[in-house]
């Protein structure tokens, strides 16, 4: 749960409720259940929220979400907040049989959990109503709200949106304008060309964490596998070689299940962050995407509202009695013109104030993710030097004896 | 045993071919393959050629020095078995074999693309004191050679676990890279000729000793021999015809084992041909009667052991690919975080970012070092283990010398019922010869079967003799295995334990340091 201590502190006079106690937004995704039947099956999860803020319907407040219902809060939000780098979801599970496992449905819990918090954590995020909507609505409402957004029927402003995108491609192509106008901000290049290649070497990074995990485990089956057929080779040699080999055998099985653990801990503490920091990134691409749709409509309408005004001091001029109409159009679309332009301004400021919180907080987590896992591997070498060395002593008694003996 | 200094060695046996010497020859000179991805060389990270400094528990990093006779030591870079050292009575501290060199067949040959056949030089190291003053002597000998030193020596001591010799293995053409192969052989000649040296009977064989110093009788200019030899091999041919016999534990079995071989005649060769190839490990047919409880009881022991060691030699192996995987994965792992390190720094327009790639950097760092530690501690699991294998390799020594045991009882078993039905016929013809009277033919023909008796009898007493023999070989070869696999499993389990203490320790370390440096991160969140 991460509570908002890193954004700037809100003076006491916004939380009338509780005047002395700072203001938080904390909630856990918890208890993953499985529901329904068959291929309809899904896993719903408890979401508690607790808060002192007025906006909510209470100190605490429980819900019954499932994973379509997260989905719909993130689509909600990437609509409204462009320009925000909406935090990212955990993947649809590709593979049925993997859907129901133990693992997966730890690491989407988990994955669920940080989603929301850093929502509940982000300022401009946590004043959303749909956030709202999605922590206090019952069920029945949040049914509604989801089938109405998801699915293959879209809003009808997507559908003109979709529309208009097409018609801009096709018109750019029949104009022989093949190359969608684009921003020359040699910074903003920079970026894009850092967002891109950064994307490449984390997808590279979490293939070798997902091998790592894989290796453990390995090494772990290995071991017991090895124990097992050492503490039958000790059967052979009887008395106080035979005990030896016994309690190595022992030992290496021991450490087996100790890899295991240590194989989740890799999956949950080190694996998940690297896959969630490629989710991130590529969250940014969507941003940049709508940075362009921005500029390019701004673009664009303004030079359609050149043109009108230049049609308009013509109209003008000839003192023509469409002059009338033509300003009415002129002035219509001057204003969406300035809109256009307003909302790509907006888009880049917030752009370059997410940018800043993107790079803190991704040192932040990469940092927990490297503690982790370095916490991990000292405390599984240490138990692995700790159990081969309580066999030594065994070692040296049946050496000492055969000696004398 | 000495310590032999092992910089470059890691690779193996690669580095032992000299290139100079064969001219790149493609069939000896090892193809210019990078066998390892290149790291790089990042600050902090350890020496690859420190590896072996590292072995000793008592020490704490430092010298390749001779750890005496006591601590376990396993040669290094080198073949040789981890083996406690064992006063042995051979008078040979180390065989080396080296050097391969293509030399031309000097018969002609009808099959296309030989007539060529690789020899090998072979250095012997004597103990000091022996070897008639020689500190080493250098051969060179080919497989065949090899081949023929195995089979005289199967021969002459039956009963004894005689290691068992490399295979023949007949290559066929591309199926194997010619320098793979003959890196393998040689290798595994290598192998076979220090566990004959370290036999206590076979070590200090005739037979062993001539293969060592004998010159080689060839005109080729390539044949390497040390130049005071020739005084040797004097000073040899004294010791072979006799004074050093006496060294022998089982000297007087080895004139006794010859006598038998030689009254065999043919017919009964093939008959226990045949009933020797029907007697496996498990089914001893009813005609060979082993009524020794206690070798029966043995033989089912030893069973149960090859077959454990089967188990857990397969298992070794698996252990050790896992451990080598890990390792790979962590270097893998540190190669990517590395470039991440550096992709961060050359686009940092933030102070956050800069102190992510130096964070990054000094993980990857820390896997790089951890990836090292890996690979050194497995280097030596490998030989630690390869004890194992060693046993399991030791069990087929024993399936054979059983064998010759149980095809000297069936000699002698043999001798016995031809005596049997000798004697019958012997009392028909004289039944006969009382009743119809005895003629010139008749009475000749007893006379011979008399001789055929009289025979028969003596080589049963010396069939006796060779079994009885042999049966004492086997005995003392089972004691000398159980005593000697005992200290050998010890010496294993404490160098393979504290070898994974040593590392795990070390590892540890590398990831407490990583752990205090970011502990700073876990206020943060969750």
């Amino acid at each position: 749960m991460i509570s908002p201590e890193t954004s700037p502190p809100r003076s006491s006079s916004q939380s009338p409720r509780s005047p002395s106690a700072a203001p938080f937004l904390s909630i856990s995704v918890t208890d993953p259940v499985k529901l329904g039947n068959g291929v309809q099956a899904y896993i719903s999860y408890r979401v508690i929220t607790r808060t002192n803020l007025p906006e909510f319907q209470g100190p605490e407040k429980i819900v019954i979400r499932r994973y379509s219902d997260f989905v719909w809060l993130h689509d909600r939000l990437a609509e409204k907040y462009k320009g925000i780098f909406i935090p990212p979801l955990p993947e649809k599970s590709a593979v049925e049989k993997f859907r129901f496992s133990a693992e997966f449905i730890e690491m989407r819990r988990q994955a669920l959990d940080i989603f929301i918090n850093r929502i509940a954590s982000h300022p401009e995020l946590k004043q959303s109503e749909d956030l709202r909507t999605f922590l206090q609505e019952d069920e029945e409402t949040m049914e509604r709200a989801r089938s109405q957004e998801t699915g293959i029927f879209k809003k009808p402003a997507d559908l003109i949106q979709i529309f208009k995108d097409v018609q801009t491609k096709v018109s750019d192509v029949v104009l022989g304008k093949e190359k969608p106008v684009e921003e020359t901000d040699p910074d903003y290049e920079k970026l894009k060309h850092y967002i891109f290649g950064l994307e490449d070497h984390l997808a590279e990074t979490q293939k070798q964490a997902f091998r790592l995990v894989k290796r453990h485990k390995e090494l772990g089956q290995s071991l017991s596998d090895f124990g097992k057929a050492i503490k039958l080779l000790g059967a052979c040699e009887g008395n106080s070689l035979g005990k030896v080999f016994s309690e190595l055998g022992a030992k290496s099985e021991l450490l087996s299940i100790k890899l295991q653990k240590e194989a989740h801990n890799l999956l949950m503490n080190f694996e998940e962050p690297l896959k969630d920091y490629v989710r991130a990134v590529q969250s940014i691409k969507v941003t940049f995407a709508d940075r362009a749709n921005a500029f390019r409509q701004h673009c664009e309408l303004a030079e359609t509202t050149k043109l009108k005004e230049i049609n308009l001091d013509k109209l003008n001029l000839m003192r023509s009695d469409k002059v009338r109409e033509a300003e009415m159009e002129y002035r219509e679309l001057k204003a969406e013109s300035e809109q256009a332009t307003r909302r790509f301004e907006t888009i880049v400021r917030l752009m370059n104030e997410e940018i800043v919180r993107f790079q803190e907080q991704k040192t932040a987590d990469m940092g927990l993710a490297f503690h982790q896992f370095a916490k991990g591997q000292a405390k599984l070498a240490n138990d692995i030097a700790d159990a081969w060395r309580s066999v030594l002593p065994k070692i040296e008694a049946c050496t000492v004896s055969s000696q004398h003996g | 045993m000495e310590a032999v200094p092992v910089a470059g060695d890691r690779r193996g046996i690669l580095s032992a071919v000299p290139a100079a010497l064969n001219g790149g020859d493609p069939l000896l000179h090892p193809p210019p393959a990078p066998d390892s991805p290149p790291l790089p060389s990042s600050p902090g990270a350890l020496d690859p050629d420190a590896i072996f400094s590292l072995f000793d528990p008592s020490e704490n990093g430092g010298d390749d020095g001779d750890d005496g006779g006591d601590a376990p030591v396993s040669p290094r870079g080198s073949d040789a078995p981890s083996r406690s050292a064992r006063s042995s009575a051979s008078e040979y501290s180390r065989i080396t074999v080296s050097d391969p060199q293509k030399e031309q067949e000097t018969t002609s040959s009808l099959v296309p693309g030989s007539g060529f056949y690789v020899t090998y030089l072979i250095t012997t190291r004597f103990v000091s004191g022996s070897g008639g003053g020689l500190a080493e002597i250098r051969v060179r000998r080919r497989f065949k050679d090899v081949v023929a030193l195995a089979d005289r020596l199967s021969e002459a001591y039956r009963g004894y676990f005689v290691p068992q010799r490399p295979d023949k293995s007949v290559v066929e053409g591309q199926v194997m890279h010619k320098h793979e192969f003959v890196e393998q052989r040689r290798s595994a000649i290598e192998k076979y000729l220090n566990r004959l040296a370290a036999h206590p009977v076979i070590g200090t064989s005739d037979e062993l000793r001539v293969f060592l110093r004998m010159p080689v009788n060839s005109p080729s200019p390539s044949t390497e021999v040390a130049s005071r030899t020739s005084d040797g091999v004097e000073a040899l041919s004294k010791q072979v015809s006799g004074e050093t016999r006496g060294r022998n534990v089982a000297v007087a079995t080895q004139g006794v084992v010859q006598p038998a071989k030689g009254r065999r005649d043919f017919m009964r060769m093939f008959r226990e041909l045949k009933q020797s190839v029907t007697n496996d490990w498990g089914g001893v047919k009813p005609l060979v009667v082993e009524e020794d409880k206690e070798f029966l009881e043995k033989k089912g022991e030893l069973q149960d052991l090859e077959q454990q060691l089967t188990t857990a030699s397969k298992q070794a192996e698996a252990l050790v690919k896992a451990k080598q995987d890990i390792g790979d994965t962590m270097g893998e792992l540190g190669l990517t975080f590395v470039k991440l390190a550096k992709f961060e720094m050359e686009n940092a327009a933030y102070h956050s970012q800069r102190s992510r790639a130096a964070e990054i950097k000094h993980f990857a760092t820390a896997a790089l070092r951890t990836s090292r530690f890996y690979r050194e501690s497995n280097a030596q699991t490998v030989k630690h283990l390869d004890t194992l294998h060693e046993y399991l390799g030791l069990m087929l020594a024993v399936h054979s010398a059983f064998s010759d045991r149980s095809t000297a009882l069936l000699t002698v078993q043999t001798l016995t019922s031809d005596l049997s039905s000798l004697h019958a016929r012997e009392e028909k013809l004289e039944a006969s010869s009382l009743r119809f009277g005895g003629d010139k033919s008749k009475i000749h023909r007893i006379e011979e079967l008399k001789e055929t008796i009289r025979n028969t009898e003596d080589a049963k007493i010396c069939a006796i003799k060779d079994y009885e023999c042999i049966k004492e070989n086997n005995k003392n070869e089972l004691e000398r295995l159980d005593r000697e696999r005992h200290e050998d499993f010890l010496v294993m389990l404490k160098g393979f334990v504290s070898n994974q203490v040593i590392y795990a320790e070390k590892i540890a370390n590398v990831w407490a340091n990583v752990a205090e440096e970011t502990k700073g991160y876990t206020s943060q969140s969750k």
